[in-house]
């Protein structure tokens, strides 16, 4: 046996070999597409290839998930960010890990990262929370990871209750699946309720105003510092195995061990936190896992720091009220620029911005744009805040005359930012 | 009215789906223009809903919470006393279910409402989403209802109480019309911050409190809604 052969080559033979020939194909005649994608300059390409895939073989999915170990990672923020975390921190196994890097979290998207690395036996994807039953079963996933669950997109996603229970059944329904379940949420706790093998991790959770209702019988919850329990029936916070404990991680067996993130704030120690339960899973300890989860700088845009004329701009993505609490709790000082739409994969519906409490922006320039910039103009008098509405980042930039910006964007207008300021990943 | 327009915020804990915080920061906005001093009060479910409050205010909310709240606001009797005295309340969503005789619960069962309105609610084959316009009754003399609603619900009136307002765009209460008031008591399926896109509104409810006219406010402090107003309508006519 050769001693140059990388790892993962001589443990197994490859995955793609064992697929029935028309789903090699499908995957292959995705692949493609995906490329010619990405070279037409539309996208990454992630989701054209699944979407062909999957036309040729519906069943794509499973065939590709077939004989590989699979995390999959959901919740309505930090989901793209935490994929990342525990992708790096797997990479320290020295195998080839596929993943969704860029946020196609749906089948096809899926279907194109497990296509694209054919080898990979390991894979680390996130899913779209309506999804998490359909790709479960599809994947027989070793892991999932479950985040948070918080107001997102109510036109689209309907109640957040009700994805609980969708949850609750399919995570009962996958004896074999290992959950690892943030314990701070009531919503996420009695998701994972019925699962069969769950590690409960306190990773903390800011925003408590979907949280309120026992989602065992709805009556008010009581909370007690980290604690929470129902009065009026027996459900109450499971006891923890991994903790974050203000900027510290705190392991199973006691050990308490500092996170130096690259990437800023609470939230973001929670994703790590969550990642360092799942990297213990495969058998990394804290020590071998922090520091490739420590080193990740910015993901897919996120946290990224663009010069434009002169001003660092630093890019944070807030989608929903508990993104935008976390993300005003990492603003450095100085000017800020918010920025909102109301397309489609935004929710077309900006009630969201009354339940963001601004207040904290007084005394700093502020200014405001996007789609909807009126929307958050009126939201923002209401909170005597003081403000001004421009037409562009670079109006921005250039009333603002500081070093740096700030910039706070929702998904859409996001988008448009990073396009005209550079995709620098 | 005494000293202070005193506004009620009914259980936000339970009834706080998606911005509904924004009707009471903009009735004390609008009320502060004007000079009028404001007190709030935010009432939790396990708090007692005070009896003298000027505007009580209930929000939108999921199943359970819905029922419960229902059920809390029954024991409690504050609302009921209130209303009773000659209170203002402006329910949204399913807070307007929930001031109704009747409502859907999780399966469809009747649930028990505090029938401060005679209305009855039940589930509807599809759910409403999406932007609503509605003419107002023109006996409330408030411009025309721009806003946004999300439910399932469909409401049948009882003799006496009036519809808000009749559906341009949108499905309201599935007959074609909009919300339902009677006396001082409005409800209506327009979710959340209701009030935000329709000052007059939130208007006819302090003056209702107020006894006279109000003051106009002065229009440099209404720029920015007056925007919003213009550009949400003209987002319909422009197709």
């Amino acid at each position: 046996m050769s001693t140059s052969t990388p790892r993962q080559e001589q443990a197994r033979p490859s995955l793609r070999s064992r697929l029935p020939l028309r789903a090699r194909l499908a995957a292959t005649v995705g692949g493609a597409a995906g490329r010619a994608s990405r070279l037409a300059g539309r996208g990454d390409g992630s989701v054209i290839g699944g979407i062909i895939g999957l036309r040729l073989q519906p069943d794509l999915l499973s065939l590709l998930a077939r004989g590989r170990q699979i995390v999959l990672v959901t919740g309505t923020n930090g989901k793209t960010t935490t994929t990342r975390l525990i992708t790096a921190a797997l990479g320290t196994l020295g195998q080839q890990v596929a993943s969704n890097a860029f946020g196609a979290n749906m089948e096809a998207g899926l279907v194109s990262a497990l296509a694209r690395s054919s080898d990979a036996a390991l894979a680390v994807l996130e899913v779209d929370e309506k999804y998490v039953p359909a790709m479960l079963e599809a994947t027989g996933a070793r892991v999932v990871v479950l985040l948070n669950l918080s107001r997102d997109q109510m036109d689209r996603a309907a109640e957040i209750w009700l994805l609980a229970r969708r949850w609750r059944a399919a995570l009962a329904a996958a004896p074999r699946c290992r959950v690892i379940a943030n314990a701070d949420d009531p919503l996420v706790a009695w998701a994972a309720g019925e699962a069969r093998q769950v590690t409960w991790v306190a990773a903390g959770q800011r925003w408590h105003e979907d949280s309120w209702c026992c989602p065992q019988c709805g009556s008010h919850l009581r909370r007690e510092g980290d604690d929470w329990y129902c009065r009026e029936c027996s459900y109450r916070r499971p006891p923890v195995r991994w903790m974050l404990a203000g900027d510290s991680v705190i392991d199973p067996g006691g050990r308490s061990t500092k996170l130096d993130l690259v990437l800023p704030g609470r939230a973001n120690r929670s994703n790590a936190v969550m990642a360092l339960a799942v990297a213990d899973v495969f058998g990394l300890s804290v020590t071998q896992a922090l520091p490739a989860v420590s080193r990740v700088t910015s993901v897919a845009g996120r946290y990224t720091q663009v010069q434009r004329n002169g001003c660092a701009l630093r890019l944070l993505l807030a989608k929903n009220p508990a993104g935008w609490l976390e993300a005003l709790d990492v603003l450095e000082p100085g000017p800020v620029l918010l920025a909102v739409n109301a397309q489609g994969p935004d929710g077309r519906d900006t009630s969201w911005l009354w339940d963001v409490d601004y207040r904290r922006l007084r005394g700093r320039p502020v200014f405001v744009t996007g789609e909807r910039r009126l929307d958050l103009a009126v939201r923002l008098e209401a909170d005597e805040v003081l403000f001004r509405i421009v037409d562009s980042v670079d109006d921005a930039i250039d009333l603002a005359r500081t070093p740096s910006l700030e910039v706070i964007a929702n998904y859409t207008a996001f988008q448009q930012i990073r396009a005209i300021v550079g995709r620098t990943v | 009215m005494q000293s202070a327009l005193r506004l009620v915020w009914i259980y936000p804990d339970l009834l706080s789906t998606y911005g509904d915080r924004g009707n009471l920061l903009v009735l004390a906005r609008r009320a502060q223009l004007r000079g009028i001093a404001v007190e709030v009060a935010h009432v939790n479910s396990d708090q007692r809903v005070p009896a003298d409050g000027d505007i009580y205010l209930l929000g939108g909310g999921e199943d359970l919470p819905q029922i419960l709240a229902a059920r809390r606001l029954q024991g409690d009797g504050g609302l009921a006393a209130a209303a009773a005295r000659g209170a203002v309340v402006f329910a949204v969503c399913a807070g307007y279910q929930i001031i109704g005789t009747e409502f859907g619960g999780a399966e469809g069962e009747p649930v028990p409402g505090l029938g401060l309105l005679d209305i009855r609610s039940g589930r509807g084959d599809r759910r409403g989403v999406g932007e609503v316009l509605a003419d107002v009754d023109p006996a409330l003399g408030v411009e025309r209802l721009t806003g946004f609603e999300n439910h399932q619900g469909v409401t049948r009136r009882g003799p006496g109480v009036q519809p808000l307002a009749t559906v341009l765009t949108g499905v309201g209460n599935g007959d074609g019309t909009e919300g339902a008031h009677a006396g001082r008591i409005v409800g209506t399926y327009l979710h959340g911050p209701a009030l935000v896109r329709n000052p007059s509104l939130a208007d006819l409810l302090i003056g209702w409190v107020a006894g006279t006219p109000l003051p106009p406010i002065d229009p440099k402090q209404e720029e920015l809604v007056t925007d919003l107003r213009g550009e949400r309508l003209a987002a319909f006519s422009g197709g």
